[in-house]
């Protein structure tokens, strides 16, 4: 089975490192053998580490460096970041942040609803 | 017009304010006399205790989770802020054994978790409510050999107070789901948390 994520102009990829953690790009350019040059909406055009980077599934149709329009009616067109957060590993990285942002009231809650579930399955596997 | 004295920035405006006067010169005739011992004015005192700032995450309702002294991790509700600049908080009793007592600050947590305590009526405690009655002295040496005290007894003022907060605060209490077992519930820090971390 050949590689099938493929660092290429158009691959969307999150940032897995730093202040940035979790959001998504796409690469519009590459630069060197380290390096690509990434955009998205909301953020300034800038390059990246590939260390620093993890390759999604999504590939959005763009030509090298488009402007910021191009690539937001590439990105709207192809709902490549809606389709990512919908993925088991979008959904995991939304679930990770409402645990690190949930309260301690919300976890009390969260640790009754936990033990409510697990004593339904104790009493149903007797 | 020139600025005599010392004049100093107040804290958070662009304003001056004259904290010290200018020496006044000495206009027309000297005194005639000179006192024969040098009388020392006593030093004005700049000084002032400033009331103790009530952190911002401390609203009165604001569920609060004790750190120290005999009820530490319980988690009790902020009533209010006293002159003395300690918070006023309860259980309340009846639901987690806390009664109406003073707290500094800085040995509680604030969380996020907030309940309408405004048709609670708390004006009438402030910190003498809490200083309790002077204690005899012991006299001599008599006290070593005496029996102590019995149990100390509360005063039926103290008890109507606790039971009329308490029933203002239960129903409040009963609005969110949850809330009771909540506050009835220790607070502690468990395997693998991360306080620094963790949003309460």
């Amino acid at each position: 089975m050949p590689f099938t994520r493929l660092v290429e102009v158009g691959r969307v990829a999150m940032v897995n490192y730093g202040k940035d953690y979790g959001k998504l790009v796409v690469i519009v350019d590459i630069i060197d053998q380290a390096r690509a040059l990434c955009d998205a909406p909301d953020m300034t055009r800038k390059p990246m580490y590939f260390k620093r980077l993890a390759i999604t599934e999504f590939v959005i149709d763009i030509s090298k460096s488009p402007n910021k329009k191009t690539l937001i009616a590439a990105l709207n067109s192809s709902k490549a970041f809606e389709k990512f957060a919908e993925s088991a590993w979008g959904k995991k990285l939304a679930a990770k942040k409402a645990k690190a942002a949930s309260t301690d009231f919300s976890r009390f809650k969260a640790m009754i609803a936990k033990k409510a579930k697990s004593a339904k399955i104790k009493a149903a596997l007797k | 017009m020139a600025r005599t004295g010392v004049w100093k920035k107040k804290s958070g405006s662009s304003v001056f304010e004259k904290v010290l006067h200018a020496e006044k010169k000495a206009t027309g005739k000297s005194p005639r006399f000179y006192a024969p011992e040098d009388v020392k004015a006593p030093l004005a005192k700049k000084a002032t205790n400033k009331p103790t700032k009530l952190r911002s995450s401390l609203t009165p309702g604001t569920v609060l989770i004790l750190l120290a002294g005999h009820f530490k991790g319980k988690r009790v509700i902020f009533l209010k802020q006293l002159p003395s600049g300690l918070l006023l908080v309860t259980g309340p009793y009846g639901v987690n054994g806390v009664p109406m007592r003073r707290v500094n600050q800085v040995y509680v947590i604030a969380t996020e978790t907030k309940i309408d305590i405004s048709s609670v009526d708390v004006s009438k405690y402030d910190d003498s409510y809490f200083k309790g009655a002077k204690k005899e002295k012991k006299s001599g040496s008599d006290s070593v050999f005496k029996e102590e005290a019995g149990k100390k007894e509360l005063s039926a003022d103290y008890l109507k107070n606790q039971k009329a907060m308490d029933s203002a605060l239960t129903p409040i209490i009963a609005k969110t789901k949850d809330l009771e077992i909540y506050l009835k519930a220790h607070f502690s820090l468990k395997d693998g948390d991360r306080p620094h971390l963790m949003k309460f």
